[in-house]
């Protein structure tokens, strides 16, 4: 039985490969501007661009398009700031007749949406309407996953181009990816939800008669079109509360597959992108070859962990010990632990079992992988978050052999390591400095009720909730009674500053870089697709993460595990 | 000022098009192409709703097979998990809990035998399947109560038993279907 289940993570990985390479052309098309199959959707383009005064070919450098990203994201949490907090006088698509929310959770979730982060200190199916679903969440999960997108785009022609400083338009590549690349693959996905029995409808609650007599009362309502763009666009913010568990929102085995495969899809097609892009296709073979090392290392032990289970069981006198608490029947662990690395990998933060009740070896694998951030990584920003540790990589090897690191044709010099370093360290940071300030606050005041479990694993909660926040994820260990002020207002600002800063930086070295000549290659030249080159970059990306987070992991998941 | 009228005019457009256009698409598309999975695959006795196919209920008299624990005891508007740690003291007393229960209303049964979904809460608090394993532990205590034949159950189970394409779980059933012919089995 087991081995079946092996196979069947091991099909929805080759599927999402297979599907993403074809993909990673398309996206090339629609990132360069050339013809290609979602051409008819060039008249309701051109429309939005009319109506907006936009001039899509105009061309930007990289502030200009940083101030276009910025201006048109603060905007995106006014509106849903306001539209959060003024949620019962809405009447439209309100049939539970929700009501208002108190600030620090609107800006909390306000701030989520459009970072992509997708961290939910509510419950979808009490605390928010449908036209809130809709109209703010589903609206968000597009435009923000198209925000990364662009991002990536502009990264990708700052290292192509030959010494010119202008990156395209960001409203373009941004409206583009939405319309072009999003839309079409989450329509399918939808489609494939409501056909397997996931609700696509406008019914409020629903009362239910059941077999022993008594009353049910079922939520429902528009479901699939939300779930498909939350796993497609790495975002994960789920219609109900636990998420991908909910058998609405992923009714069996086949859906499974299909949400899991649409967490992998899009960032592992922008890994092939960037090679297709660059016309350097086996560098980015390499990259993907880099993240995957990694990713199925982890869905080994994390399954492994999982199958082996809880040894407590085996004392009680049971027999079975696998670790079934927050699993469902229909999807089990192996795809439970798949699903639980890709969401934490990709930054997407979507469930389809409780992280808190993982054992603590799997549950410190989605910590590492949050802390990693880049194994293919959120939509757009995963692979940013990559190029940052490429910099880094390659002024470590240009240390190693003595000479003025250049990459790609370019020459790195003090100004982008210095950014580079400065990003690296900012995730450590606010995690970190996060985890020991809600530590020393929860252990001042022991009643502050914020934990659901003692000890170690306690701490874990903390620690991941802000590495979530800090890696734009979204999932958490939801023991913790995360809709307070304190962490709805720390959070807030961690998620904040953890999706523009590494998005500013890195377009900063881009726009420095795309206005440099290119340097001629010479046989001291790096050659980026060597395994050699990828050795490196595996040991940069392993040093950073486990020297910054050992210690802390050594605190939770590690201690954890040898208290069993 | 130029700036503002495209911001606005971009958040608005998109928000038209993405936050309601797109789902009012898919729910219209959805409805007429799958009507039944669209409301989520309902369950009707006459005109009554007695439940979705895919929600579990919460089985607790002696004359159904139950099913797993849930955090939220079932409850479909307000769903989730237990979120218990794997070492936390008050969990593994519930599931020692459990373990009593399940001992004390199935005489002969080996604590050795008892499937672990049975005495751990899902994600969801609704997951509608429990192991086949499962199910047949509770075949001596339903034939006693119901008068049937526990070969009778037995072959229900069977009859009842799922299994995935592709690789998923296998030999897993849905307790509310194998209820419902149980009821039926009754009847004729």
């Amino acid at each position: 039985m087991l081995h079946k289940e092996i196979i069947g993570a091991t099909l929805i990985f080759v599927l999402s490969v297979t599907l993403a390479w074809p993909l990673g052309k398309f996206i090339v098309k629609v990132f360069r501007g050339e013809k290609n199959r979602m051409d008819f959707m060039s008249p309701v383009e051109k429309m939005i661009f009319r109506i907006s005064g936009v001039n899509p070919d105009k061309e930007m450098d990289w502030k200009q398009n940083m101030k276009a990203l910025l201006g048109l994201n603060l905007l995106f949490f006014l509106v849903a700031f306001i539209i959060l907090s003024i949620q019962g006088i809405i009447k439209l698509w309100n049939p539970a007749g929700t009501g208002n929310w108190e600030p620090t959770l609107a800006f909390n979730t306000a701030i989520s949406f459009m970072t992509n982060t997708n961290l939910q200190h509510y419950s979808g199916e009490t605390g928010a309407s449908y036209f809130t679903q809709l109209a703010v969440f589903t609206w968000l999960q597009f435009v923000s996953a198209g925000t990364g997108m662009a991002a990536c785009a502009l990264l990708f022609r700052g290292l192509a181009n030959r010494s010119s400083g202008a990156l395209g338009n960001f409203y373009n590549l941004w409206l583009k990816s939405c319309t072009r690349i999003l839309l079409p693959l989450a329509v399918i996905l939808s489609l494939i939800l409501t056909l397997n029995g996931t609700t696509t409808n406008f019914k409020g609650l629903q009362e239910v008669s059941t077999l022993e007599g008594e009353t049910q009362m079922v939520a429902g309502g528009p479901t699939a079109p939300m779930v498909a763009i939350k796993q497609l666009g790495t975002n994960g913010g789920g219609f109900f509360g636990p998420n991908s568990t909910h058998p609405f929102e992923n009714p069996n085995y086949l859906t499974n597959m299909a949400e899991n495969i649409a967490i992998l899809l899009i960032p592992m097609a922008l890994v092939f992108a960037f090679g297709f892009y660059m016309k350097r296709k086996k560098l980015g073979i390499y990259l993907f070859g880099v993240m995957s090392l990694l990713f199925i290392s982890f869905v080994a032990v994390s399954a492994w962990q999982e199958v082996e289970g809880n040894p407590n069981f085996a004392g009680m006198g049971l027999e079975q010990t696998v670790n079934m608490e927050g699993k469902e029947v229909r999807i089990g662990p192996v795809a439970s632990s798949l699903w639980g690395v890709s969401t934490t990998s990709t930054s997407n933060g979507s469930v389809n079992s409780m992280h808190d009740s993982h054992t603590p070896i799997s549950g410190g694998i989605f910590l590492l992988d949050m802390f990693i951030n880049a194994i293919y990584g959120g939509v757009g920003v995963g692979f940013i978050n990559f190029f940052v540790f490429m910099v880094i990589a390659v002024f470590i090897a240009g240390q190693m052999i003595g000479r003025t690191p250049d990459f790609l044709g370019k020459k790195l010099e003090a100004r982008e390591i210095k950014i580079a370093a400065i990003v690296v360290i900012l995730h450590p940071l606010f995690i970190l400095a996060g985890t020991a300030i809600s530590g020393y606050l929860v252990t001042a005041n022991p009643d502050l009720g914020w934990l659901n479990n003692p000890g170690f694993h306690g701490f874990s909660e903390m620690m991941y909730e802000f590495t979530s926040a800090s890696a734009n994820n979204g999932s958490g260990f939801e023991g913790l009674g995360d809709d307070t002020p304190f962490w709805n207002i720390a959070t807030g600002i961690v998620m904040l500053l953890a999706r523009f800063l590494p998005i500013i930086g890195p377009l900063a070295i881009a726009g420095s870089l795309a206005a440099k000549k290119q340097v001629p290659q010479t046989v001291g030249s790096l050659q980026p697709e060597t395994p050699a080159f990828a050795s490196v970059l595996l040991a940069v990306i392993l040093i950073i993460s486990a020297l910054a987070f050992f210690p802390a992991l050594a605190l939770g998941p590690i201690a954890e595990y040898f208290s069993f | 000022m130029k700036s503002l009228r495209t911001i606005f005019g971009l958040t608005l457009l998109t928000l038209l098009l993405f936050g309601m256009g797109y789902p009012l698409a898919m729910v219209g598309l959805g409805t007429v192409l799958a009507p039944d999975g669209a409301r989520g695959n309902p369950v009707y006795q006459g005109e009554k709703l007695i439940g979705f196919e895919n929600i579990g209920q919460d089985f607790h008299s002696n004359r159904y097979f139950w099913g797993r624990p849930s955090a939220v005891g079932y409850d479909a508007s307000s769903t989730g998990g237990s979120n218990y740690g794997p070492t936390n003291p008050e969990y593994l007393e519930l599931v020692k809990n459990r373990i009593d229960t399940l001992m004390k209303y199935h005489p002969g049964l080996v604590k050795k035998d008892i499937p672990v979904d049975l005495v751990t809460a899902s994600g969801s608090g609704l997951d509608p399947h429990i192991s086949k394993k499962a199910a047949l532990i509770q075949v001596h205590r339903i034939a006693q109560v119901r008068k049937v034949p526990e070969n009778k159950l037995r072959e229900l189970i069977e009859n009842h038993a799922e299994n995935s394409f592709f690789g998923g779980p296998d030999n897993y059933i849905n307790v509310l279907k194998l209820n419902m012919a149980l009821d039926e089995l009754e009847i004729r």
